[in-house]
């Protein structure tokens, strides 16, 4: 293996994480922006959504690579599951633990985030049991060959889904009504309620469509990995949230952009340095981004409140 | 500005009984639950003075924690330094680490600050796992030495593993910090420390060396908890780094965030309280964190400001909400 097919490697492999950190980086992302409020329990609303894509395998008895219609159907109802589920849990957690603390002092917010973190690790916990569980490879395992470089069918649809999502995602927030009023009320939550759009309605619906994506970033995790665990939330959590921080927070193509960034990044300090700091080294860069270049690096907005 | 002092008897009624209880109730595992307990609260004391008094958001104050546990560990497996001595190198190590986050972390506020302090936390913690030709890697350091102590016509007395001795021993720390905290508070330093708290260009204009303050409010925070850290190692005789991770940060946060922001008396609640729900708890056997994630949204929920949160700064804070809504981003 050359050194440049080993970068490539890397990058394929850092670009395939990545997608799953952007993903889930939006939520962080797009809530803040809202309320300016860190979510603390999103990581677990991630893990959830692995739970709820395994259960709906296991409920259809796949364990085996499907093909044709299984692909077409199968998947798809899989993934809505989880997405809907998703949605619900964070339209759930919005209404009944984050919304009455609104107007409250913001550490508040925080504990009962870390509540609910709590909550939902147990819960799943309870439900699924505390070991690994197997996560089937539902996904044909077909190998591509480009140059050296060896890329999977899985990480294929990986990358075109997040960058499907993430499209999707953009053309909502630029030009739709929805996205108008959602980019409003980060700007000025008071001013929308006076021009009559209903700010409650929009941070509701913030939470559902950064839950649906986490939902879909835990599907991606559990097929690339094949083990799923009630802990990975908060590592998973951890990563996101400095890729939504790189990008700058508030900002959805920094999130997008900062998860990409970070995955190959890591991909290559694994390769290059030692996987035993690979934590360390998402963590270093976080810390460093965020002393020399605090608002990341699209970042227009600066966390400068009490 | 300055507060009434608060009534001190319900300060020395609540010790004698503190000091009183586990002679009459004399029950290993609750002098247990309690000793655990009482540590958190010399915690939360501690992070009490960054994050209620000075208003810096920390999430990585377990790393404090560990650095005072590995600095006595350390210096008493390969210098033989007794508890008693290895305390101060504990604290002093923990409080310089507390100002060398500050110095860099002095440039970012509010949340990102809250960040910087969380990757701090994690790199500690990742680094002392990693780091296994000094530290043991995750597996630890094992056989710590507990402390001992010489009584006058009695001899060599040794802590050992039961809980009652550094029960006594926390809690005299506890009435040190306490007074330390309360006296503080009152202080210059501690008006200076509510000032950058309610508005850090208003108390830079009047004249208070923020940079300074914030420094010393961060290496008071570190000190407390390198001074708990070694304790922490003396009681249990071998520390992993498990013992540290982040949930630990978050739950002296919410220790102290639950009693009630820059509350002396509320962070001691809040550490008793939290610290011996999950042993109340006991009963519902696994259903027992679950639980406990659901009462801690129902306290914020119905007390936001806290179980001994002051009006004051609760109203502060409310004040402060809308201000910075109107002010548009930078």
């Amino acid at each position: 293996m050359t050194v440049w097919q080993l970068f490539f490697q890397q990058l394929a492999n850092g670009l395939t994480i990545g997608a799953i950190y952007a993903l889930i980086a939006l939520g962080y992302t797009m809530v803040y922006g809202v309320i300016q409020l860190i979510n603390f329990a999103h990581g677990e609303i991630f893990m959830v959504g692995s739970y709820l894509a395994l259960s709906v395998l296991l409920l259809l008895g796949i364990s085996q690579p499907v093909t044709g219609l299984g692909l077409l159907v199968q998947l798809p109802l899989c993934v809505g599951v989880a997405m809907i589920g998703c949605g619900l849990l964070g339209f759930g957690i919005e209404r009944l633990a984050y919304r009455p603390l609104r107007q409250v002092q913001r550490l508040a917010a925080l504990i009962t985030a870390i509540g609910i973190s709590f909550f939902l690790q147990n819960a799943v916990m309870l439900i699924y049991g505390a070991t690994d569980r197997r996560f089937p490879a539902v996904i044909p395992s077909i190998r591509f060959e480009i140059g050296g470089v060896t890329v999977t069918c899985l990480q294929l649809i990986i990358w075109t889904s997040s960058a499907l999502l993430m499209i999707t995602l953009q053309i909502l927030v630029m030009s739709t009504r929805l996205g108008k009023a959602m980019r409003a009320t980060a700007q000025d939550p008071k001013a929308c309620q006076l021009l009559g759009i209903p700010v409650n309605r929009i941070i509701a619906i913030t939470f559902i469509i950064g839950s649906s994506f986490a939902a879909v970033g835990g599907m991606l995790f559990g097929l690339y990995y094949n083990t799923i665990n009630f802990h990975d939330g908060y590592m998973m959590g951890l990563k996101a949230f400095t890729a939504a921080v790189l990008g700058g927070i508030g900002n959805i193509p920094g999130a997008m952009i900062g998860g990409v960034v970070l995955g190959v990044l890591e991909g290559l300090g694994a390769g290059y340095l030692s996987s035993q700091w690979k934590n360390v080294f998402a963590l270093v860069v976080l810390i460093g981004i965020l002393l020399f270049r605090p608002t990341g690096l699209l970042g227009e907005r600066v966390a400068d409140r009490p | 500005m300055i507060k009434r002092p608060p009534p001190s008897f319900l300060w020395i009624s609540t010790l004698a009984v503190a000091i009183v209880f586990p002679l009459v109730h004399q029950d290993s595992y609750v002098t247990e639950v309690l000793t655990s307990a009482f540590l958190y609260a010399l915690l939360a004391l501690g992070l009490n003075i960054v994050v209620g008094f000075t208003g810096l958001l920390h999430l990585g104050y377990a790393a404090f924690f560990a650095i005072g546990a590995y600095t006595y560990a350390l210096l008493n497996l390969h210098f033989h330094f007794s508890f008693w001595v290895g305390l101060f190198p504990a604290a002093v190590v923990a409080g310089l680490f507390g100002v060398a986050l500050g110095i860099p972390a002095i440039r970012v506020r509010g949340d990102y600050l809250a960040i910087v302090t969380l990757g701090f936390g994690e790199i500690v913690r990742i680094a002392f796992t990693n780091l296994d030709r000094w530290t043991g890697g995750p597996n630890g350091l094992l056989g710590i030495a507990h402390p001992t102590l010489w009584i006058p016509g009695w001899g060599l007395y040794d802590f050992g593993v039961a809980s009652l001795p550094y029960y006594y021993l926390v809690v005299g720390v506890m009435v040190l910090v306490t007074a330390a905290c309360l006296r503080m508070s009152r202080s210059r330093v501690g008006r200076a420390w509510a000032a950058i708290r309610e508005d850090e260009l208003a108390a830079a204009c009047s004249g208070i060396d923020t940079f300074q303050l914030k420094l010393l409010a961060q290496g008071c925070g570190g000190t407390v908890a390198g001074i708990a850290g070694a304790i922490f190692a003396a009681k249990q005789g071998t520390i992993t780094p498990d013992s540290f991770d982040f949930i630990l940060s978050v739950m002296i946060l919410a220790m102290v965030v639950l009693g009630g922001l820059g509350s002396v008396p509320g962070a001691i609640l809040g550490a008793v309280v939290l610290g011996t729900l999950p042993e109340l708890l006991r009963g519902f056997e696994q259903y027992r964190m679950l639980l406990f994630g659901l009462v801690m949204i129902f306290m914020m929920r119905l007390r936001p400001q806290g179980l001994l949160g002051s009006v004051q700064i609760r109203r502060e804070l409310l004040a402060k909400k809308s201000e910075t809504d109107d002010a548009s981003p930078s």
